[in-house]
Parts: structure tokens; sequence; C-alpha cells
């Protein structure tokens, strides 16, 4: 199963001894400040862990799948994630625990 | 060009201590580093993270492939490895798209701008 809001803010008040309402409270937080700053135009950076970045996409023709209909992709501004050094070792040395 | 403004962890922080008036600014600084550690170690055991509104953390498989080391140009083994990806939520997808009406008043004059020249030509 996946990690969830609801685990990270169980891990706090087990971890920390933030009350669970505190803890709740801080992860809906954490969050929304992200989706804001990104919202805002900002770059985020997170030492250790990664770098949330926005990249502007040109319009492009774009295809319906099932009709075959040629309609064009709007430009937008899509967020993506690179990941830090740490975080990045961290992910590698699970591959050497499987199989 | 996009992201030339940034947040970083510490005014993360700051910005969470500022809503969170009733919790010393040091337990917001080690709760927001517990956060970042307890998403690193999911995945670095495997585990995906799903935040609704916001996107999903997972891993993806990069298959072994043959390298070079660019010095000597020998080819050397690489093996295959997990790498972090992350997928944004429709939320966060839809909001990073809205047009910032709030905090940059250049683009909305930029964009005004632009409408009254669109008649040359």
């Amino acid at each position: 199963m996946a990690l969830t809001k609801a685990e990270i803010a169980e891990a706090l008040f087990d971890q920390l001894g933030l009350n669970k309402r505190e803890a709740r409270e801080l992860v809906d937080l954490f969050f929304e400040e992200l989706r804001m700053a990104l919202a805002h135009g900002e770059q985020v950076k997170l030492s250790g862990f990664g770098n949330f970045d926005l990249r502007s996409k040109n319009q492009r023709p774009g295809r319906n799948p099932k009709t075959g209909e040629e309609i064009p992709i709007s430009a937008r501004r899509v967020v993506t994630f690179r990941p830090g050094q740490k975080l990045k070792a961290r992910v590698e040395a699970y591959a050497g625990t499987q199989q | 060009m996009d992201g030339e403004r940034s947040m970083t962890k510490s005014e993360l922080i700051e910005l969470i201590a500022a809503k969170q008036s009733h919790l010393p600014a040091k337990d917001v600084e080690l709760a927001v580093k517990q956060v970042l550690e307890i998403m690193s170690d999911a995945l670095a055991q495997g585990q995906r993270i799903e935040i609704r509104g916001f996107g999903s953390f997972s891993l993806h498989f990069r298959p072994p492939r043959q390298g070079r080391n660019p010095k000597t140009g020998e080819t050397v083994a690489l093996a295959g490895k997990y790498v972090p990806h992350f997928k944004p939520g429709k939320d966060l997808r839809e909001r990073v798209n809205e047009p910032d009406d709030d905090l940059t008043p250049s683009a909305s004059s930029r964009a005004s701008a632009s409408t009254s020249a669109s008649t040359v030509d």
C-alpha cells in the first residue's frame, strides 16, 4: 500500500510527539504551501529530497486517440520533479535488495 | 522564463511556522524535515506515496545497460536501478496552469500589451 497524508501525520505523532490534530494540520499545510508556490510560478527546492520545477510547453498538435480527430494541445505549464542526489542514492540502493 | 523565483526548505518552514503560531518554530522545522525523511524512507523501501490533490511518487526501473567511461572510452556494465518519479495530481496540474492573477501584475500587463498589439499586419 501507498504512503498517504494520514500515515505521514500518524508518523509525526509517533516520532515527534505532536498531537494528532497538529500533525494533520502540519501535513496539510506542507503540501498546500508547495502547491501554492508552484501555482504562483515558483520553483521549489527541498535539499536532500529534490526540486519541483516548472516547464512551459508550447501548443502542439494532438489527436483524439479514439476518433483520430486532430485537436491542438494548448500551451501549458507543467510541474516536473528532479530528485536530489541523496534521494537518488537511497532509492538506487533499493534495486540491490530486489531479487 | 519559468523558475526564476524559488522557494527553499527554510522558506517553506517559515511560511508554515507563520500559520501555526501556536507551535514553536523549532518544532515546525523538525516536523518539515521529518516529513521529507518519512517520504524518502518510503521510496527507499520501494513504497509508493499518494497525496490527493498534489500527486504521487513511485519508482521507475532503469534496466541494466552498457555505459562508457568518458575519460578512457572503456565500456562498463551498469546495473539496473530504480529512480524516483513524480506524477502531479489533477488539482496541482490545474492550479499550475491557471494564470496567476494575484502575484504577478507584470504578467497581466504583458498580456494586455500583447492583445493591443495584435492588430499589426
